[in-house]
């Protein structure tokens, strides 16, 4: 992957097919250290599954039997110094708390940190994508910080859905500013 | 800075169009979105065809959707074109150019570029 919001927007689908009405995305930027965390309210995972999933030959795909999204994310951590943690309470066991949190941590200054990258973009894309979905995205770095939650959009948009073109183009540009104000991207 | 007032006047102005728009897509594009087809370039061609589609005035007929691993990674990004009554038509190594060009003869012309489906590769 050449950006890591290429990686936020393959490992947030998990959250998607776990089930979850709610993901959050969450970005915490200081002068050294990016820490990108992926938390949703779906199925969870049993603990011997959660324990393979950094493994490439786990996967919930059906095509094939090798799933490289989390390898990959917790690659793009470890080459940095960081690591990639991940949680997650199943639904069997916990069914008023189920769910999952993915936490990578990214030293910025060393040679292999990639990029965040077009981090709107996935925002966007993940909104047009699943709509029916509370997407939470707040991106705080030391300057000020960068917020969106679906459910504010869709206390204003009414019966308008959130997928409706002009309402993509509106949230792409609405985030933008945001960065524009908090002084980066 | 954009605000929510914003949003609000979007909303006036879509709402007599929404009505019109349910159900009645007869044309898909589902572009492949899982680890591979991100990889390999699948959000920009995405946001090509949402773009070009809004462009082309192709709203009420064509709608834009995302799939998982659609199990020929070797030639993602994938996008695969159904519509009713029509034989699926699958587009491989796709970029947002192409993207905009299927939009154009496929989606709108109705001529499909064959040289950029699979069975040509």
């Amino acid at each position: 992957m050449k950006e890591l919001s290429l990686n936020i927007l393959d490992i947030a689908q998990n959250s998607v097919k776990a089930g979850a009405d709610t993901v959050k995305i969450i970005l915490n930027e200081t002068a050294e250290i990016l820490t990108i965390e992926i938390r949703d309210n779906g199925c969870g995972m049993k603990p011997d599954f959660l324990k393979s999933v950094s493994d490439p030959f786990t996967t919930t795909r059906t095509t094939r039997k090798v799933g490289l999204g989390i390898p990959l994310f917790k690659l793009a951590s470890q080459q940095t110094g960081g690591d990639l943690k991940i949680t997650s309470r199943h639904k069997d066991e916990f069914p008023d708390s189920h769910g999952t949190e993915v936490i990578a941590s990214f030293y910025k200054n060393h040679l292999d940190f990639t990029p965040l990258g077009d981090i709107v973009s996935t925002v966007t894309v993940l909104i047009q994508g699943q709509p029916g979905i509370r997407w939470i995205f707040e991106h705080k770095t030391q300057k000020g910080s960068v917020k969106l939650d679906t459910d504010e959009l869709k206390a204003v948009l009414g019966d308008v859905p959130l997928d409706t073109f002009e309402v993509i183009v509106w949230i792409g540009e609405y985030l933008k500013e945001q960065y524009l104000e908090a002084g980066q991207n | 800075m954009k605000s929510l007032a914003e949003l609000a006047a979007i909303k006036e102005k879509m709402q007599n169009k929404v009505v019109l728009r349910e159900g009645s897509s007869d044309v898909r594009v589902v572009v492949g979105m899982a680890t591979c087809g991100i990889a390999a370039g699948a959000r920009p061609v995405l946001n090509a065809f949402v773009e070009a589609v809004n462009g082309l005035e192709l709203n009420d007929k064509v709608t834009v959707t995302q799939t998982g691993c659609i199990g020929i990674c070797q030639y993602e990004p994938v996008v695969e074109i159904f519509e009713a009554g029509k034989e699926k038509v699958t587009y491989v190594k796709m970029t947002p150019e192409k993207a905009k060009e299927v939009a154009e003869k496929h989606l709108k012309g109705g001529n499909i570029i064959a040289e950029y489906t699979i069975s040509n590769v």
